[in-house]
């Protein structure tokens, strides 16, 4: 495989003590993935980020260079090439190994990943499957209504959001795209739109509300099904509605006459309905109930996706394997199953026998019987910083960030593909030159010729 | 001075139309990718000899018009994991990687399944411009295939407001613009005016060609004979793509018709022309019928006019498009799931998964309406074989379609089968005609790569991309067509008899139109006040493009 396009805008070396500055660099510490950002660079160091975020800035002027080998191999400094060596003979040894996170690597890193688990006849699978998975499984059910952020800027006038706080995990969401945008068709902004948080809790975000609705917690599917027959003018008992949602009929009532009045409402949801009681079937309901609104007006429906480039491994891991996470090629083919083929799920079933983890620390928040599983296996990680996963791993890369050390693609949560404008380059190899270099030596391994 | 490396196809039976060769037994000669006259030097002897000897050759076939990359397909893959578990199974071998079929296969099945067709080269039909990079994306992993695709703009706010304000310059310079931004092939107008409505109200759409978009106070016979004069004035290779407004209605052949008017002379091309064709009203299933005898007349006597057809096969696909008003219809008419997505100042999408029944009249109707178009158009040139991949069905029916063209005794069979009252709708089983090979040969790669302007395809002369197939005739077209004994891309045998050789990733072909490069920071100004990213992460880089041809401008 070629893929000049990571080069696309690659790093330029910094001359000692003179600024550089990057204009309309890419942010990909959340799913915003803010692409105005104007770095400041001196001497390998970002000193300013200009229009960035507190996420944003803590992600581009913390970044540093902590000295660490690019290669560990059980814990001591080793070559790269022994490291791919070994991370090889892992890989092919195994008889169930897995390919895990990716959520943190531009696509031209996720499809050497996709074939490398092709080739080994192993799992691919990404953090989707513990953040949006059940979104995604629900938009296998119902399908989406959605739209771009532009489109939300530009005509959105009703934005719900639903078990999400972006005022906190995505910072620039209501300023760049969801609330204060001044758009084509809402030539006030803000006074334009009228925003709407449903949570169990008051969070920071439910400040910027219009109306808030606190809901009890884990009865997001009944509270969603309540609006589903409000739309359909179905009548409901005051007191079970009460007693279910926490919310009297009467807000539902009110919210329902508002979003049929609304022209184009939007609904962001985030992982307080993906996440608790219901999951998928939580997501199904507000689906649904975003494909009922088109029965009176325009409505669409987004998740509030966290890594920055999470959607563009479900994009990458799609187009070549047909399936968005989660899939096994033991048969020779690929195979989808969540639940089975997710790896907090194979983990904790015991079952893989060998992994490899890009961009992720499942050491950190994975069960404990996953844990336990992954400790006990042979493990390769690809992280940018010592981890407790990069720890626990058998051969352990440092690698460079995206975004601000290599270049690539990255998916916004709308699927807006956006290039990356690095800063300045790091002494460690991206992992896309890592995994290719396994990919390499798996291949010649399993006399594979493509 | 090294010897040049020649490969030779030896003593096939060859059909090469646009060099007016019908079937006659002929040497080709290959040499660095291309087809080159046989050596004069008597001494000259290829490195290899493919022995086509009773053997049939054509040229690599083009797709024209398809849906294999890009967002809203990606989208459909992610969408219907219910029909691959139950579809054939890609498995991965030593040079080739695994995949899934259903009705959208993964990008490298797509490559390898367009290739064990004779296939050599793909177009997609409907980019959404935010989306061009991922389309390019796929296209680095979808092998074995020449691919390039058709840029979504008839819905676009700058086009509609260069149009609404009368200054074609700008709308000419915008569309250079954006063409050379995404790495483009071709303008592509859907549903042009329509999409744009559906934004903005509940199930909105233009009802013809004469009703305003609203904001932008222009009708979709504006933006046709606009982008179409644009176009034709930059001299693109294919100039406008249409797939016209009404897709799917009863009674939408008076738009189409009028559509094909509203180019005034320019040249365009309707696309899926089978969805454009029905007479009948109001939705009443009753009065749908055949008009394709009307709109064939207007292709026939109007030279600037081609069309491809859009087959319908039976069975189960998925309907994905471009056209967001339509995927709402269609969802409401099949009730399944359903994808919608508008993205800012360009376009929308609609993706739902459906089903054509040989005993439904509606859709027999469209299986014989299809039919109708290819033996219709008098001239083999100017109608183009599709199935409008995976919308009226897959790729891999092309077999079948052929069989269906050469073979009137079972295209009457077929007919047999469907909903009695098809023979009365449309005028299918009085039609005699029967395709000669050579006549397959033009709407399936000759054809095809004239309208686009693609001078080194679609031929085997001098100076052609080395694209070969080779097929075994058999009495049974379909068979013929369906496992052919060799294919040859760019000089390498990448398919015998079935087996993946070889997987060359192929050419990205694109246009690098000339145009007034002064209109830019008007388009800028726009572009910032509205989109979401950045006016210089816009623009797709050239390196996205890994292998590339810019394919000039007609002359």
């Amino acid at each position: 495989m070629t893929s000049s396009s990571i080069d696309a805008y690659a790093a330029t070396a910094s001359i000692p003590g003179e600024l550089k500055v990057i204009q309309d660099a890419t942010c990909t510490f959340c799913g915003c993935v803010c692409d105005d950002i104007d770095l400041t660079v001196k001497d390998d160091h970002i000193i300013e980020a200009k229009r960035a975020c507190v996420l944003g800035k803590a992600w581009f002027l913390n970044h540093h260079n902590d000295g660490r080998a690019s290669c560990h191999i059980d814990g001591k400094p080793a070559t790269l090439e022994e490291g791919y060596d070994r991370a090889a003979k892992i890989l092919t040894s195994g008889r169930y190994p897995i390919v895990y996170g990716l959520s943190d690597s531009p696509c031209e890193a996720q499809r050497v990943a996709v074939s490398i688990a092709d080739w080994i006849k192993g799992t691919i699978d990404t953090t989707t499957s513990v953040c949006h998975g059940p979104s995604g499984m629900a938009f296998q059910g119902v399908g989406e209504v959605t739209c771009s952020l532009g489109e939300v800027a530009n005509r959105g006038d009703m934005i719900i959001f639903w078990g999400a706080n972006p005022a906190e995990s995505h910072p620039r969401h209501f300023t760049r795209y969801s609330l204060m945008p001044k758009g084509m068709f809402l030539p006030n902004g803000r006074k334009d739109r009228t925003c709407v948080f449903v949570d169990v809790r008051k969070t920071k975000s439910a400040k910027a509300a219009d109306i808030f609705l606190q809901i009890k917690p884990r009865k997001d599917f009944e509270a969603l099904w309540s609006l589903r027959a409000l739309a359909k003018g179905i009548e409901l008992d005051p007191e079970l509605v009460l007693r279910e949602t926490g919310v009297e009929l009467s807000a539902w009532k009110d919210l329902m006459d508002r979003m049929k009045a609304a022209k184009f409402g939007v609904i962001f949801f985030g992982m307080g309905l993906t996440m608790t009681r219901g999951k998928h079937a939580n997501t199904e309901a507000l689906l649904a109930l975003t494909r009922d609104m088109n029965a009176y007006t325009r409505f669409a429906a987004k998740p509030n996706r966290g890594h920055g480039n999470v959607s563009g491994a479900d994009n990458v891991v799609s187009w070549r394997t047909g399936y968005p996470f989660g899939v096994n090629h033991s048969r020779g083919y690929p195979r989808f199953n969540p639940g089975e083929y997710t790896t907090s799920d194979t983990l904790a079933n015991g079952e893989a026998d060998a992994a490899m983890t890009i961009a992720c620390d499942p050491m950190a928040n994975f069960s404990q019987p996953a844990r336990e599983h992954l400790a006990s296996i042979p493990l390769i990680s690809l992280d940018t910083k010592e981890t407790p996963t990069t720890r626990a791993a058998t051969v352990a890369f440092t690698v460079a960030t995206y975004g601000i050390n290599t270049g690539g693609t990255v998916y916004r949560m709308d699927d807006v593909p956006i290039p990356l404008r690095p800063a300045f380059q790091s002494p460690h190899p991206s992992d896309f030159e890592v995994l290719t270099a396994i990919e390499d030596r798996v291949k010649k391994i399993m006399g594979i010729t493509e | 001075m090294t010897a040049i490396e020649y490969t030779k196809v030896s003593q096939g039976t060859v059909y090469d139309p646009a060099n007016g060769v019908d079937g006659q037994v002929r040497d080709l000669w290959i040499a660095g990718g291309r087809i080159v006259a046989a050596p004069t030097d008597p001494e000259a002897r290829p490195a290899r000899i493919i022995d086509a000897s009773g053997l049939v050759v054509m040229p690599g076939g083009i797709d024209m018009h398809c849906h294999i990359a890009g967002p809203k397909v990606n989208v459909a893959r992610k969408m219907r994991p219910e029909e691959k578990r139950k579809g054939e199974q890609i498995s991965g071998t030593s040079n080739t990687h695994s995949g899934t079929m259903g009705s959208v296969p993964s990008t490298f099945a797509t490559g390898y399944k367009y290739a064990a067709l004779g296939y050599t080269t793909a177009f997609d039909a409907a980019v959404p411009p935010l989306g061009a990079r991922h389309a390019h994306e796929e296209f680095d992993d979808t092998p074995c295939l020449d691919k390039g695709f058709y840029v979504l703009m008839g819905n676009n706010h700058y086009v509609m407001q260069s149009l609404q304000r009368n200054e074609p310059q700008k709308l000419k310079a915008f569309i250079g613009w954006l063409l050379a931004a995404t790495k483009g092939f071709a303008p592509k107008l859907v549903n042009p005016g329509g999409v744009e409505v559906w934004k903005s109200h509940q199930a909105g759409n233009v009802s013809g060609l004469d009703q305003a978009v609203d904001h932008f106070n222009v009708t979709p016979r504006k933006i046709i004979r606009g982008v179409a004069q644009a176009a034709n004035e930059l001299g693109l290779p294919h100039p406008v793509h249409i797939h016209c407004n009404n897709l799917g209605m009863p009674g939408n052949w008076e738009t189409t018709l009028e559509t094909m008017k509203a180019l005034e002379g320019f040249g365009g091309h309707i696309t899926h022309a089978q969805f454009h064709s029905y007479g009948g009203g109001d939705g009443d299933e009753n009065t749908f019928n055949s008009k394709v005898i009307q709109l064939a007349d207007y292709v026939n006597t109007h030279p600037n006019m081609t069309v491809d057809v859009g087959q319908v096969l039976f069975g189960e696909t998925t309907s994905m498009t471009g056209d967001g008003p339509l995927g709402y219809f269609l969802s409401k008419v099949y009730g399944g799931k359903w994808f919608s997505s508008d993205t800012e100042m360009e376009s929308g999408c609609g993706i739902t998964p459906i089903k054509y029944k040989n005993k439904s009249l509606v859709h027999a109707l469209q299986w014989a309406i299809g039919l109708e178009w290819y033996l219709l158009v008098e001239d083999p040139w100017r109608v183009v074989m599709s199935t409008d991949h995976p919308n009226g069905g897959s790729f891999l029916a092309y077999p079948q379609i052929i069989r269906l063209l050469m073979d009137r005794t079972y295209r009457r069979d077929i007919l047999q089968t469907c909903h009695p009252l098809v023979r009365e709708r449309s005028t299918l089983w009085d039609l005699d005609r029967e395709y000669t090979l050579n006549e397959i040969a033009i709407i399936t790669r000759a054809g095809p790569a004239r309208i686009l302007g693609l001078k080194d395809k679609g031929h085997l002369g001098a100076g052609a991309d080395a694209d070969i197939t080779i097929y075994t005739p058999h009495e049974n077209k379909e068979i013929m067509f369906e496992m052919p004994r060799v294919v040859i891309k760019s000089g390498q045998v990448i398919v015998e008899q079935g087996e993946i050789r070889h997987t060359p990733i192929g050419k990205t072909l694109h246009v690098d139109p000339v145009y007034d490069h002064e209109v830019e920071p008007d388009i800028q100004q726009w572009f910032e006040k509205y989109y979401s990213i950045r006016w210089r992460n816009y623009p797709v880089d050239i390196s996205y493009l890994h292998e590339s041809a810019v394919v000039p401008p007609r002359a």
